[in-house]
């Protein structure tokens, strides 16, 4: 699915990420952590394209996506901020990324499910955080790709709508997809994926299951699991 | 047409003519067969007429007093040989012939038609082309100079001559003449007294219409269009200049009007129209201008040097790139009661006169005059700040010149 | 590399960018703005051809200044939406020609609208104005199209919002005014020099002036001609310099957008 090699990117004259290697492939849901500065999001923006790598090879669906495209196609991305054209509706905006990706999509059954149905008309600008969170939301899981990305999903939501985000990740799992999931909730974190891939100093430090990482600490929780991962370099 | 008409003008006074006196008739197939033997053969006042046909002479010396008509333009054709036509008497009448091929010289001024010394004359109705000097009257007093055509095709100066010329002539009336690509259309020396009305002088060499010390001269109803250089009036005195059109005369030394030296005239009701300078002025005085209009001109009016008591009322100034230029500090001029389209005050007592006084002179004017590539920037924001800040305090723009009844609307 | 490819994807963008541009408040007022300054110049005055010098002075000015904000706007306030559509199956260039292309059109149909409709209504088919007007109205098209690509260059090379809208205003202020005092300072400084191609040089680096220039072609042709060099006459008096202003003008608008395209392909969102 995803096939990373060597990968490098300074910005300016910051590394950020030195010689990562990640191969994912199998279904499952991924959680990229790391502390502020490990490269989670140059990660992700990496395999999106969005940021261009020094050196370093990536492959998505075994196609390498330098100069490429027309693989995006095959993923479907939440960015962290969810900010659209003020002046568009929702509706239009949905109607405006299906044209633009021209794939078959479900998202009425998405609507309903976060009762964004008043809102269709609404112009975007005037929608609240947490509402504008559903449209990205929205935007993100109508279409049938094989491979998610959300970069921080449940920012701004209500209970019941983050109950509903849950359900959409494990339902996507089930479903056989590759989904690659960033957040600060480690509650979230642990309820929702299978393998934690843990970046330290723009590099892989851990990769396995979540037992795998409580075993490898000792700890009995994740959240503690995490915060003994980050402070042993420091003192190794 | 001119032609049908012209045509039973010309069959009328022959006819007429033929009443009282019979007439000496010269044709192909005639007993006469050229105009020279005719001038000869005739008794004074006699008619002769020329029929229809090309005559080859030149040189053809009329000294008696004698009445010329061509009958359906016949063509007298010099050949190049030299001057054609010589009038050395008075009362003389040449009327209705096409003549051809003067011949140019760099030493004799050879002209279609030549007065000398005489009066009374009438030139009318003859078609010049292929000329050197079309018309040239040589101290010639009290004749006219009525409806011809003189198409010149002149290409330099040195080699070519002007359409009609006045050389001590006094008391002359040129009127509803046509010239084209002469060197200069009409030109006067030491002329005076001369009318020089409605007449149409474009695309000559040099000026459409050119004054050298003639006096008491005027000149009204003309069209000048697109002269090498427009019209020139210098070294004269008390000229009348009406209801003139100076139209597109372009160029780095080209305007609608030159006035060098001139004292005394009056300039009224004139339009000068896209010139590179509407009037040119260099050291004239007590002239009054009045109710002209200087349209879309590069410069409305351009003064030079020292121009005393001069007058500028009721005229309007639309859309010059520069409506007045100077090149000194000094102005002893009055600029009073014009229409100015650039001005931008306003009229709070509703008395159709602006409550500001309105500076002509702009400091833009004076920088192109010292750095001519700086038109470039014409109409550009640096340039109307500049010219902004020179309004509120003149600093080398005459600070006296100032329109103080700017009208708001047009002079009709 | 084809940078100026045309393909759906950015029709698509283009027309949302459109839809987005001219439904804000902000297209509206510039619309409108120009509507009525089109009918008081036009019906107050009753003066084509005073109306068309001040629309002269406000096309040069306005419009680039115009230009510039709304594009260095619009692209900081569409960065999110420019990320979203990152992650698209969409070829980098089409984003960002399509935004761009969306910002400009807006821009140049409220201009067009807005002076062409009290233009129409005055009868200026009828008018000999015609010619000169259309002249105004390209030349304000293409100072918008510049100066927005000019914006989304100045956008896309600093990250600093503060910064960059700092520096697009600049960039109008040097190219409205400060570029035309350097340029005379050097005339009357190098004035006994043949200053002519200079000028025309000069002339020609700078969108402002080159639209100015074109203005000046129709409106002050006479004066131009007053101008004693061989090159200037060339210049003025033939087709040379509609043909010549014209060809700068589009390369004014054509190598920033191809920068445009080539540093957007290279960035790092």
């Amino acid at each position: 699915m995803i096939h990373i090699e060597g990968l490098h990117k300074k910005f300016g004259k910051n590394p950020v990420l030195s010689g990562l290697d990640l191969t994912i492939n199998k279904e499952g849901v991924f959680a990229v952590l790391g502390p502020n500065g490990s490269g989670k999001t140059t990660l992700i923006k990496s395999i999106l394209g969005m940021v261009v790598p020094d050196k370093g090879t990536i492959s998505v669906q075994g196609e390498p996506i330098k100069k490429n495209w027309k693989y995006r196609k095959e993923i479907d991305y939440l960015p962290q901020i969810a900010n659209f054209p003020g002046n568009l509706k929702v509706r239009e905006l949905i109607r405006m990324i299906k044209d633009l990706r021209q794939s078959p999509s479900d998202e009425d059954r998405l609507i309903a499910l976060f009762k964004l149905e008043p809102f269709l008309d609404k112009k975007l600008s005037t929608l609240s955080g947490g509402t504008k969170q559903k449209v990205n939301i929205v935007l993100a899981f109508m279409f049938d790709s094989p491979l998610l990305i959300l970069d921080e999903p449940t920012t701004g939501l209500d209970p019941a709508s983050l109950i509903h985000l849950k359900e959409l990740i494990r339902e996507q799992r089930e479903m056989k997809k590759t989904i690659l999931i960033t957040s600060h909730i480690m509650q979230f974190v642990a309820e929702v994926s299978d393998v934690i891939v843990y970046l330290l100093e723009g590099n892989i430090y851990f990769k396995g299951s979540i037992e795998a990482l409580k075993t490898k600490t000792g700890q009995t929780d994740l959240e503690h699991a995490i915060a003994a991962i980050a402070t042993r370099p420091s003192h190794a | 047409m001119q032609y049908p008409k012209l045509f039973i003008f010309v069959l009328v006074l022959f006819t007429t003519v033929e009443l009282w006196a019979k007439p000496i008739v010269v044709c192909e197939s005639c007993v006469v067969k050229s105009i020279s033997e005719a001038v000869a053969l005739a008794i004074d006042f006699d008619t002769l007429l020329v029929k229809k046909g090309t005559y080859k002479e030149y040189n053809i010396l009329i000294d008696k007093p004698l009445t010329l008509i061509g009958e359906n333009y016949p063509i007298i054709d010099g050949e190049d040989q030299g001057e054609i036509i010589r009038i050395v008497s008075d009362n003389v009448t040449v009327d209705g012939f096409f003549i051809v091929n003067v011949g140019t010289s760099y030493t004799t001024d050879y002209a279609a038609i030549r007065v000398v010394k005489s009066k009374n004359f009438l030139i009318q109705n003859i078609v010049l082309e292929k000329l050197f000097f079309g018309i040239y009257l040589e101290k010639s007093n009290h004749g006219k100079v009525y409806h011809n055509k003189i198409i010149g095709d002149a290409i330099d100066e040195y080699n070519s001559g002007n359409g009609i010329q006045l050389w001590y002539s006094d008391h002359v009336e040129v009127s509803q003449n046509i010239v084209q690509g002469a060197r200069d259309g009409i030109y006067l020396e030491f002329s005076d007294n001369i009318t020089i009305h409605n007449n149409k002088s474009t695309n000559n060499l040099r000026y459409g219409l050119h004054f050298m010390f003639s006096d008491d001269d005027v000149y009204t109803d003309n069209i000048f269009e697109n002269n090498g250089a427009g019209v020139a009036v210098m070294f004269s005195k008390r000229i009348k200049m009406k209801g003139n059109t100076f139209r597109k005369n372009w160029g780095p030394a080209a305007f609608g009007m030159l006035l060098k030296e001139i004292n005394d005239a009056e300039i009224s009701g004139n339009t000068f129209e896209e010139n590179t300078i509407g009037i040119h002025i260099e050291g004239s005085n007590r002239i009054e201008y009045k109710a002209n209009n200087f349209v879309k001109n590069g410069w409305g009016i351009k003064v030079l040097g020292a121009c005393y008591a001069n007058t500028f009322r009721a005229n309007n100034f639309l859309y010059n790139s520069f409506d007045i230029s100077y090149n000194s500090k000094l102005n002893d001029n009055v600029f009073d009661g014009n229409y100015w389209s650039a001005y931008t005050g306003y009229d709070l007592d509703k008395n159709g006169i602006g409550d500001v006084p309105y500076r002509p002179v702009k400091l833009f004017s004076y920088i192109v005059n010292q750095t001519p590539e700086a038109i470039v920037l014409l109409r550009s924001l640096f340039m109307d700040i500049i010219d902004f800040s020179e309004k509120v305090s003149p600093v080398f723009t005459p600070d006296n010149l100032l329109d103080t009844n700017p009208l708001m609307t047009k002079v009709q | 590399m084809r940078p100026l490819q045309l393909d759906l994807a950015m029709l698509k963008i283009l027309k949302y960018s459109f839809y987005d541009l001219i439904r804000s408040r902000w297209s509206y007022v510039y619309f409108l703005f120009y509507l009525l300054l089109g009918f008081v110049l036009l019906f107050l005055n009753n003066d084509v051809s005073k109306a068309i010098i001040t629309l002269m002075n406000v096309i040069i000015l306005l419009v680039p200044l115009i230009g510039t904000i709304f594009g260095i706007m619009y692209f900081y306030n569409s960065k999110e939406f420019t990320e979203l559509l990152l992650a698209q199956p969409i070829k980098r260039s089409s984003i960002f020609l399509g935004q761009y292309f969306g910002v400009a059109g807006s821009l140049t149909l409220s201009l067009v609208l807005g002076l062409g409709i009290p233009f129409v209504l005055y009868g200026l088919f009828k008018s000999d104005a015609i010619f000169d007007f259309t002249l105004l109205l390209v030349t304000g098209a293409f100072l918008t199209l510049i100066f927005t690509v000019l914006a989304f260059n100045i956008a896309l090379s600093n990250e600093n919002k503060i910064k960059g809208f700092g520096y697009a205003v600049l960039l109008w202020l040097f190219l409205a005014v400060i570029y035309d005092g350097l340029f005379l300072m050097s005339l009357i400084l190098f004035k006994e020099y043949p200053l002519d191609s200079f000028s025309l040089g000069a002339t020609m680096l700078n969108p402002i002036d080159l639209s100015r220039t074109l203005i000046l072609l129709k409106l002050d042709i006479s004066a131009l001609l007053g101008y004693t060099g061989a090159v200037f006459k060339k210049f003025f008096g033939t087709d040379q310099g509609l043909l010549i202003s014209m060809l700068m003008l589009v390369l004014w608008t054509v190598l920033p957008i191809w920068r445009l395209v080539s540093v957007a392909k290279k960035k790092d969102f």
